[in-house]
């Protein structure tokens, strides 16, 4: 194994991007992400890669969509005010099946917010965020490590299916420091893009678009991406379960928080209650049957979502639990980050648990 | 009368004068009759014939009635959002630096809502060349006022005419460009008479040179007719572009690249 390196969520991003044969960034600096780009204009001249601080998010987004037809392996990052922004140029993106990695450093809003992290931007990356029918492949780091890890697990994913992908992390992560072990260059692989824009040698046009004009095309294309999406579901969901097997009650978190919640977990099981965890690592295609499954199960007596937001999350755990036991929301907003003891603490409350 | 065989056996004597650009697909334009994007089409698919530059063609079409500009070049083609083909442009020549990208845009797209992706990548120096149709209207959504539309011009947004007091003054683009460090070839022609057609394929080819040996950013602004949303017929509407758009928007070759800019090219 290799040895690890002390790294900050935001630079981890930056090295395994590298690794993973990412050589063109296009961005705008925000905080709470901005350590990203910043590593990135450092290192990506040194590996004759391409950086480019652009004028805004919204040219970043497009120069992104130009770059990723081209077949490189592209990426931007932003954090909340400014992936709004982005949302347009995800959407072409998207239904143009162009291949890039987007990733969110959560912070407070709506609006303005702060610069504290944040959940609340899970429906805008879990349910489309910009216009149409369209799906995103959404990737919830909970450590510095996967941020790495699910860097380079994103540009596979959106070169296998062509299709961008969006890391979802939060101000916290982006920010903290721990020791990673970086991915091996080695173990990239690489695809044929026998589509890319690169000129016309020897062949026809390709073309990168996103426009149907007639109405029984657009809707053979939606059909089409929508099949990638299911094959999507099919293959690639991730999830953790921590202390499941005999839980009463399994909180569902993601990220930073599911990380405090482990947390509470462990001190839940020191005063005899069993708690236990389930950890979604993509949030989209989410773990229904997972939660379905547990939902099913004669010893859970009910669900919490633990979130930073004022419950987003939990409309998709309500979904899976489909009314079979109550599902209820702990969840702080704005910024505030809570603590273990006060999960659990919240846990006990909603669920009448002496 | 002569018999058909009889006529095409004449015709395989004669000397062929013009032909399709082999860079032009063949196929019906779907623009209105008289509109003068063909012209400027052609003009596009000549020039990257001449410099035999077809397979390393990525050209960028807008939002607007150019939309579907890609039907019409035998070239990779990539459909940008609106206003925002300066800055897909810009991707795609970083990813492969060999190859001639060349934006096409209305007034609309390029001078309104694309405002800050022409800017920024016209003063970065993006080695990519800009086709700039400026007829002083929104076309494909039904003949609006464009930004580059004249003052008193009445159009779908405007029916009283365009007033400066609460709908500012037509932008001049060019001139607004033509201040940066990174724009290395800049022109304002126009398409209404066969001399200013020849002038115009001119600026183009410079354009397009001017970004095949690595100087920089290039535009060329094409004043050009819009007779469905004018309103007029097409002699009616040549005559208007030269006796209003061409005083206030003078044809002038802006910048041209000096001997000390070559770095070498591609």
């Amino acid at each position: 194994m290799a040895s690890k390196v002390l790294m900050k969520g935001n630079e981890a991003i930056g090295e395994a991007a590298m690794i993973a044969g990412c050589r063109h960034y296009f961005g705008y600096p925000i905080t709470p992400q901005s350590e990203l780009p910043a590593y990135l204009a450092k290192h990506m001249p040194k590996r004759d890669g391409v950086f480019v601080q652009a004028e805004s998010e919204v040219a970043a987004i497009n120069m992104v969509y130009g770059s990723g037809g081209t077949g490189v392996r592209v990426m931007t990052s932003s954090s909340s005010p400014g992936i709004s922004l982005k949302q347009e140029g995800i959407s072409y993106i998207a239904c143009a099946e162009v291949p890039c990695l987007i990733v969110n450093v959560v912070r407070g809003g709506p609006g303005l917010g702060n610069i504290a992290p944040a959940q609340s931007d899970y429906f805008q990356a879990v349910k489309g965020g910009g216009h149409g029918d369209y799906k995103l492949i959404v990737l919830s780091p909970s450590s510095v490590q996967e941020m790495a890890d699910f860097t380079v697990l994103g540009f596979d994913l959106a070169d296998k299916y062509r299709t961008p992908v969006m890391m979802l992390s939060d101000g916290y992560l982006g920010q903290m420091m721990e020791p990673v072990a970086l991915p091996e260059a080695t173990n990239i692989k690489k695809y044929d893009k026998p589509w890319a824009t690169i000129g016309a040698r020897g062949r026809g046009q390709n073309l990168i678009s996103s426009i149907h004009l007639v109405p029984e095309d657009m809707e053979k294309h939606i059909e089409h991406l929508y099949k990638k999406y299911a094959e999507i579901e099919k293959n690639e969901l991730l999830y953790e379960e921590y202390q499941c097997g005999d839980a009463e009650y399994v909180m569902v978190s993601y990220g930073i928080t599911a990380r405090i919640c482990k947390t509470a977990c462990v001190m839940a099981r020191e005063q005899g209650i069993k708690l236990g965890l389930l950890r979604p690592k993509t949030l989209w295609p989410f773990p229904k049957m997972p939660i379905s499954k547990l939902a099913q199960s004669k010893n859970v007596k009910g669900f919490i979502s633990v979130e930073l937001s004022t419950g987003q999350m939990i409309e998709d755990v309500r979904l899976a639990v489909n009314g079979l036991k109550p599902v209820e929301l702990f969840g702080r907003t704005g910024g505030v980050v809570p603590t273990p003891n006060e999960v659990l603490t919240n846990v006990k409350r909603l669920f009448s648990i002496k | 009368m002569k018999d058909k065989a009889k006529i095409l056996e004449e015709v395989k004597t004669m000397k062929k004068v013009a032909t399709r650009p082999k860079c032009l697909s063949d196929r019906t334009f779907h623009y209105c009759p008289g509109c003068t994007h063909g012209v400027v089409h052609r003009l596009v698919a000549e020039t990257i014939d001449e410099l035999a530059i077809q397979e390393k063609t990525i050209g960028v079409a807008p939002v607007g009635c150019s939309v579907f500009a890609y039907w019409y070049f035998n070239t990779d083609f990539s459909q940008a959002a609106h206003g925002r083909a300066p800055a897909v442009a810009t991707g795609i020549k970083r990813s492969v630096p060999g190859s001639v990208v060349f934006t096409y845009q209305g007034d609309g797209d390029l001078a309104a809502i694309g405002t800050a992706e022409i800017i920024h990548a016209a003063n970065r120096g993006e080695k990519i060349t800009v086709i700039f149709i400026n007829n002083a209207i929104y076309g494909m959504t039904g003949g609006q006022m464009a930004p580059t539309s004249l003052i008193n011009q009445k159009t779908q947004t405007s029916p009283y005419g365009r007033d400066s007091e609460t709908m500012g003054y037509p932008i001049r683009v060019s001139e607004m460009l033509s201040g940066f460090e990174g724009v290395k070839y800049l022109s304002r022609v126009a398409v209404d008479t066969p001399a200013n057609i020849v002038k115009a394929k001119a600026a183009i080819k410079k354009a397009f040179q001017t970004q095949l040996e690595g100087k920089g950013f290039s535009m060329v602004e094409v004043l050009s007719i819009c007779p469905t949303d004018w309103g007029m017929n097409v002699p009616d509407s040549k005559k208007w572009l030269q006796e209003n758009m061409i005083p206030y928007y003078p044809l002038k070759e802006f910048k041209a690249p000096k001997a000390e800019d070559a770095k070498g090219g591609e």
